[in-house]
Order: structure tokens, then C-alpha cells, then sequence
């Protein structure tokens, strides 16, 4: 039985020579038609699984199927793909008409037959009169509708397109964007659109494919991606939003800025530590009345005061500080003035609860003499009646919270030293990732404000340091 | 003071070298040319290097020997560089170094040293000889100009190629090499230039056996005496029109490189 699958990507890692995963078991399907756009920031792995399917470079595991034959190895001019490049990467000695008619003349067609064919290829990207102009004297928007035609012209099955309307000033983008859905309703070609640009995903897209960090994180189409996200990540790369802490009190009820709200969310047991995303535009927002004349069953659920109103053309977006200490951003139609106090609702079905990925920070290590315990390759010190316990050169693993971790703004001052990888404001609290020099990484929660890509010392107090006796028997069961 | 702190003072240092040891000599190599023994306008010296078939053969040969060596620098010089120019190479520069590093030894002694290699090996000196001295010695001139342009193509114009259907031969053809040809124009113009005007090398190589036009020119103002200079004079004007013409079939190209830069 054959599927209708035009490509499949099956659990393809990509390791370059100093040993980095650009691609981690990255697995995904693509339909016959279908506009999908992977999305993520620089250096998430995006633009190495574009060129894995394109064929400049090679998985060095997993496979890849192009209808549903093996491609893996095939070499680039053998695949029935063609790319639009970034940087457009057309050919300097050649004019317009040549650079578009390079791939049929390739082929060997009849000169009537490419004539007819590059004609086509070039009204369809309205760039008719162009035809002997030198590529050096078009605009990048016109060298990027050369690029598209000459890709487009050879029928290929699959359009790639790596990032091809990033170096556009922002109005054309939007007109470019329109002309390329329109294209691809036309042509009825699969396009595989690689971009860093949330919004552009959005637009475009059938489906959108989310990466980190050379892992996938989400696929689904834009609403999904947009209302559901399933990770703290997710959520903050598309659109704004506000991530919190929460407790999953029972299956409907979930517990966050020291109140309990009613949700549609089910399944995630009880009294579990969760993070919500309520999106700002989903915060309904008014002005409190004063403390007497609230009434038994006034529906709001916040309350605080405006911190700042910025006008963002249709709406105005606010932070929003509540009284117990919770920063929201908020966006509604209404300004209120900074200093005005509000009320805040949100309705159930708007709180998307989404499960932690982690706890709190875990490790496996060895127990030294002298109260001191290793692991991350450092040797930590840790109170006396918890290293009682264990005897030297004991396996142990190692838990330590969040908000225990302690960062130094020099990275001689820590037992360790790493780089802010990412930053998330959870509302009264910034959640970091920094990533040790070995790798390795650490969760931490703090109230202090770090850049992405700040140098730090990593410290953990003695007393925060927990150790578990390692639990032999998983490794057993295998 | 002033005239220090003043930048456009600084010129003329330059501007005097320039006057006295190119603008002047080539003024008088044009006065001379055009003048007979006695002095007055005559155009004697080029009717006489004309009339004298030995003098026009030396001429045809010298050009035929440097274009030669030309071509064999092209064939010998363009696959180093394209190797060179080859991601695959971890140390390129390193390799470029070696290609120059001949360059850094004067190309008298290098030539010397040829001569000596040819009666170690027991190798007649000689038209073979004297075309392995101006190859081994102009080589990196071609290599380097070619290099630098085979470097400077963005890679993503060679994965544009092999996306289009290309593969590898069909890459180079249509992609690489058109787009070196700059660098190739400029490495023409650096060895065709040289070589069409030695005279050292084939002295050395050849044994004084065959004689290229260079040394026609040497000869006419070493040995002939006050009595030839007017003629040798008349023989450098004639090369210079021949090295001006390749140089400006030269700079057209160099335009291109800038352009493409």
C-alpha cells in the first residue's frame, strides 16, 4: 500500500565533525501540495533539514524518501527538488533569460520549447521585460522573482525555499508572501518553506513545523500551533504571550497567580506543577470599580494597575502589575492609561495548560570524601547529613530546584560557568537556560534580569543539594 | 611643519620617481626611436627593423615562445588553483604559500639554478629548456590571480548549479569556469607580459643559442654601441605597443573582477 506522502524524513540526525546534532531524530511527513514551513531561531537545525532534503548535505542517519524511494545518498541534480536560495545565488555572467533557462537547457529541450517555457516561467513571476537584463542591475525583489522562476521551471515536485524573502524590506515581505501562497495554489507544487520569522509561518503555511535546537518541537497547522502550543517555548516563539507557573489542582481547575480558575484542560492528575499561556488579546480588561461597590459576584479575577500602554496600530498593548505581584501583558482595543487600576478575565477555554518538561534540575554524579559530591565534571560541597548516607565512590543522583541555583556575574565566581541560552518571563520570575561549557544544561529561576548569551558563574549552596540513592533496577529491566 | 601635516604633500615623492624614471625614459625611448644617427625626424629605424628578416623571425618567435608558455601556465596553473581554491583543502593558505614561496627567491638565481639541474641530468640546454625556465619561473603568476577568483565564488552559486540538474563536470563548465575567466585574463597579462620581453632566461637557459627579442633590444644598447640605441630604441617602442595591447585586453578584465567584488 502506498501512502500519499511526497516526502518523509524518518529519524535523521545530522552530526558535524566537532561532534554538534544539528539534527536530533528529527522525523516528519510531508503531503503531496501541502505549504509547510519549518520555524525556528538561528542555528535551531531549520536550514540543515532543508539542505538534507535538497541533497547538499547528507543525514548521517535516518533516511529520506522522495515518493516514497530512498534519496538519502542521491546527489542534488538527481532529485526532483529545486531550491530558491537565501541569497538568491543566481548566476552572475548569465542574463535573466539565462539564469532562468539554465536547468532546461540541461536538459537538452528545444530552443522553441525553453523559449516558450522561460517566457511562461517569467510572466508568472511578473518579470516579462526583464528578460536580457544583467541580474547586478535588479532589485533584490526582482532578483528574488528571477530566483523562483528558474527553480519553478523545471516542474520540480517538491519547492524548497531557505529564508527567500528575509533580505526584503518589510511591505514588499508582505506582497511577496501573497504572490508565493498565490503561486503555490497555482502551480500545485509542495513547498517547503524554511523561515525564522513567526508571522510569515502564520500567513503561509498549511502546516507549520516548530524546531529547537535541531529537535522538533511541534507540528500542526498555524491555529493549532497558535492557540494549543504544547511546550513554554513554543508559545513564546509564536506571538506574545504570558507563560505562568501553575499547580493542575484536578482535572477543570488549575491554580496560578494565587487563584484558582476553571479550565477545559483535563489529564494531567492532580495537584501537578504545570505552565499556562494566556495570550495577551485573550485577557478581558476593564476599569475596577472601587473596593465598596463590588458586588458577591463580580466575574473579574485579577486585579492591578497599568504600567505602560504602548498603540500598536488596531490595539494597544498593556502591563499589566496585579496586587499579588504578577506581571501580565495585556492587549485590548481600549487604552488604559498607565497608573489606572483594572480588572482582569480570562475565560476557560483561552488558559492553555501545557505539562513541565522538567521539575526541577537532575544529574547523576559520584560521591567524594569530605562532604563533597561530583558531577557536571565539577566537585560541589554538600551539607553534612545528607553526605552521611552515601559512602565515597557511591553512584548517586543528584536533584537541585529551579530557584536554588545561584548566578555570578563573573565566571570565576561559580563553581561552574555556562551562557544564558534562554530567557523566559514567567510573570513575577525569569526561567533561564544556561548552557555549561561542557553542554550540559541548567534550569534556573531568578528575579534577576540576564541577557541571552551573558557569561555566568553557577553556585549552588550546600544545603540545596539533594542526593537519591540510584534506583539499580530500571537499568535492570532492560 | 605645514607642509607634512598637509596629506597631499606626501605625493610628490612619488610623482618625482614617476617623472624621472618612467615618464622620462619613455619620452626618450619615443625621441630616439624617431630620430636617425645625425639627429632629425626619420622613421629609418623601424623601416630597418623591418627590412631585416632575422629581426622580424626573432620578433614572430619571441611572441610564439610566450604565448607557449602562456597556454602551458594555463594548463599547469589553473587545476592547482582550482584544487587550491577547494574547501577540501584544510590549510589553502598554506598551500598558496608554497605556490609563492619560488616568488620570494630572485628569478635570476632560480634560473641559475635551472641551468644547473639541466647539467646535473645530463639535459641539453635549449628551446626545452628555455620553455621549462619561463614556465617554472611565471607559473605562480598565473596560479595566484586564478586562485583568487576561484575563491571568491559564493559556494551557494555551485549548490544553485547542482540543483538545476548539473553535476559536477556540467558545474565546472558552465559555472566555474566562466566565472574564473577574469582571473584567468589577469594571470595572462602577468606571464605573456614578462616572458615577451626576457632576455635574461633565455641567455641562461639557451646558452645564447636562441635569441628572443629581449635580448635583440639588450644587445642593440649593450654591444652595438651609441651607434644602435636609436634602433634599440625603435625595438622597445614596438614591444611596448605589443605589451600595451595585451595589458589593455588585461584591465577590460580586472573592471569585471572589481565589479564582481
Amino acid at each position: 500500500m502506498k501512502n500519499d506522502y511526497i516526502i518523509e524524513v524518518n529519524h535523521v540526525s545530522k552530526q558535524f565533525e566537532d561532534g554538534k546534532f544539528a539534527l536530533n531524530d528529527v522525523s516528519l511527513q510531508v503531503r503531496k501540495g501541502e505549504f509547510v514551513t519549518i520555524l525556528g531561531p538561528s542555528g535551531c537545525g531549520k536550514t540543515t533539514l532543508l539542505r538534507c532534503i535538497a541533497g547538499f548535505q547528507v543525514a548521517t542517519t535516518g533516511d529520506i524518501l522522495l515518493n516514497g524511494e530512498d534519496v538519502t545518498d542521491t546527489p542534488p541534480n538527481e532529485r526532483p527538488v529545486n531550491t530558491v536560495f537565501q541569497k538568491y545565488a543566481l548566476f552572475p555572467h548569465l542574463n535573466v533569460y539565462e539564469n532562468v533557462a539554465f536547468g532546461l537547457k540541461l536538459k537538452k529541450m528545444e530552443p522553441y520549447e525553453i523559449e516558450k517555457r522561460v517566457k511562461r516561467a517569467l510572466k508568472m513571476v511578473s518579470m516579462s521585460d526583464y528578460e536580457y537584463r544583467d541580474v547586478d542591475s535588479l532589485s533584490g525583489g526582482q532578483q528574488q522573482r528571477v530566483a523562483i522562476a528558474r527553480a519553478i521551471i523545471n516542474e520540480p515536485e517538491v519547492l524548497l525555499l531557505d529564508e527567500p524573502l528575509s533580505a526584503l524590506d518589510r511591505k514588499m515581505r508582505s506582497d511577496m508572501q501573497l504572490e508565493l501562497r498565490e503561486m503555490h495554489d497555482k502551480l500545485g507544487i509542495t513547498f517547503i518553506y524554511v523561515t525564522h520569522d513567526q508571522e510569515e509561518a502564520l500567513t503561509l503555511s498549511d502546516r507549520i513545523v516548530v524546531m529547537r535546537e535541531g529537535k522538533i518541537l511541534q507540528i500542526g497547522k498555524p491555529t493549532d500551533i497558535y492557540n494549543e502550543p504544547q511546550s513554554s517555548f513554543v508559545a513564546d516563539f509564536i506571538g506574545e504571550s504570558n507563560i505562568l507557573d501553575a499547580v493542575m489542582v484536578k482535572d477543570g481547575l488549575v491554580h496560578f497567580c494565587d487563584r484558582d480558575f476553571e479550565c477545559v484542560d483535563k489529564g494531567f492528575g492532580e495537584d501537578t506543577e504545570v505552565d499556562v499561556v494566556i495570550r495577551p488579546e485573550d485577557w478581558y480588561i476593564s476599569e475596577a470599580k472601587t473596593e465598596s461597590s463590588k458586588s458577591k459576584d463580580e466575574p473579574w479575577q485579577l486585579y492591578g494597575e497599568v504600567k505602560t500602554c504602548i498603540f500598536k496600530g488596531v490595539h494597544y498593548h498593556m502591563t499589566v502589575l496585579t496586587d499579588n505581584g504578577y506581571e501580565l501583558e495585556v492587549q485590548d482595543y481600549h487604552a488604559f492609561e498607565p497608573g489606572s487600576k483594572v480588572a482582569l478575565l480570562v475565560k476557560p477555554e483561552d488558559i492553555q495548560v501545557m505539562k513541565k518538561t522538567q521539575l526541577c534540575n537532575t544529574f547523576h554524579g559520584t560521591m567524594c570524601e569530605d562532604n563533597q559530591v561530583e558531577f557536571l565534571d565539577e566537585v560541589w560541597d554538600v551539607s553534612e547529613r545528607t553526605a552521611e548516607r552515601f559512602d565515597p565512590g557511591e553512584e548517586v543522583d543528584i536533584e537541585v530546584d529551579f530557584n536554588h541555583i545561584n548566578l555570578q556575574d563573573y565566571e570565576e565566581d561559580g563553581t561552574l560557568s555556562g551562557e544564558v541560552l534562554f530567557i523566559l518571563y514567567k510573570g513575577d520570575h525569569y526561567h533561564l537556560q544556561i548552557r555549561t561549557d561542557d553542554g550540559d544544561d541548567i534550569y534556573v529561576d531568578t528575579n534577576d534580569i540576564w541577557d541571552k548569551g551573558d557569561r555566568v558563574g553557577i553556585k549552588i549552596a550546600p544545603s540545596w543539594i539533594r542526593l537519591y540513592k540510584v534506583e539499580k533496577n530500571e537499568t535492570d529491566t532492560k | 611643519m605645514k607642509l607634512i601635516q598637509n596629506r597631499k604633500n606626501w605625493v610628490w615623492p612619488y610623482v618625482a620617481i614617476l617623472v624621472f624614471f618612467v615618464v622620462l625614459p619613455l619620452v626618450l625611448i619615443g625621441i630616439y626611436a624617431f630620430t636617425g644617427q645625425q639627429g632629425g625626424f626619420t622613421l629609418q629605424n623601424f623601416v630597418q627593423f623591418f627590412q631585416r628578416t632575422e629581426a622580424v623571425n626573432t620578433f614572430i618567435y619571441s611572441i610564439a615562445i610566450a604565448a607557449l608558455t602562456t597556454i602551458i601556465c594555463i594548463a599547469l596553473g589553473y587545476p592547482a588553483a582550482y584544487f587550491m581554491a577547494m574547501q577540501s583543502f584544510r590549510t589553502p593558505a598554506v598551500m598558496a604559500m608554497l605556490f609563492i614561496l619560488p616568488m620570494w627567491i630572485n628569478f635570476l638565481l632560480r634560473t641559475l639554478a635551472t641551468v644547473e639541474l639541466f647539467h646535473m641530468f645530463n639535459l641539453p640546454l635549449g628551446e626545452g629548456a628555455l620553455l621549462f625556465g619561463m614556465c617554472y619561473d611565471f607559473l605562480p603568476f598565473m596560479i595566484y590571480p586564478i586562485y583568487n577568483t576561484l575563491q571568491k565564488i559564493d559556494v551557494s552559486l555551485l549548490e544553485a548549479s547542482q540543483d538545476l540538474g548539473a553535476d559536477r563536470w556540467k558545474t565546472f563548465t558552465k559555472v566555474v569556469v566562466p566565472l574564473s575567466l577574469p582571473g584567468v585574463y589577469s594571470g595572462i597579462v602577468m606571464v605573456f607580459m614578462p616572458t615577451v620581453s626576457t632576455f635574461a632566461i633565455s641567455e641562461l637557459l639557451t646558452q645564447n643559442k636562441i635569441t628572443l627579442f629581449g635580448s635583440l633590444i639588450q644587445r642593440s644598447f649593450g654591444e652595438g654601441g651609441i651607434a644602435m640605441w636609436n634602433y634599440g630604441a625603435a625595438l622597445s617602442l614596438i614591444m611596448l605597443i605589443i605589451i600595451g595591447l595585451t595589458s589593455f585586453f588585461g584591465s577590460n578584465d580586472n573592471e569585471d573582477i572589481n565589479r564582481q567584488a
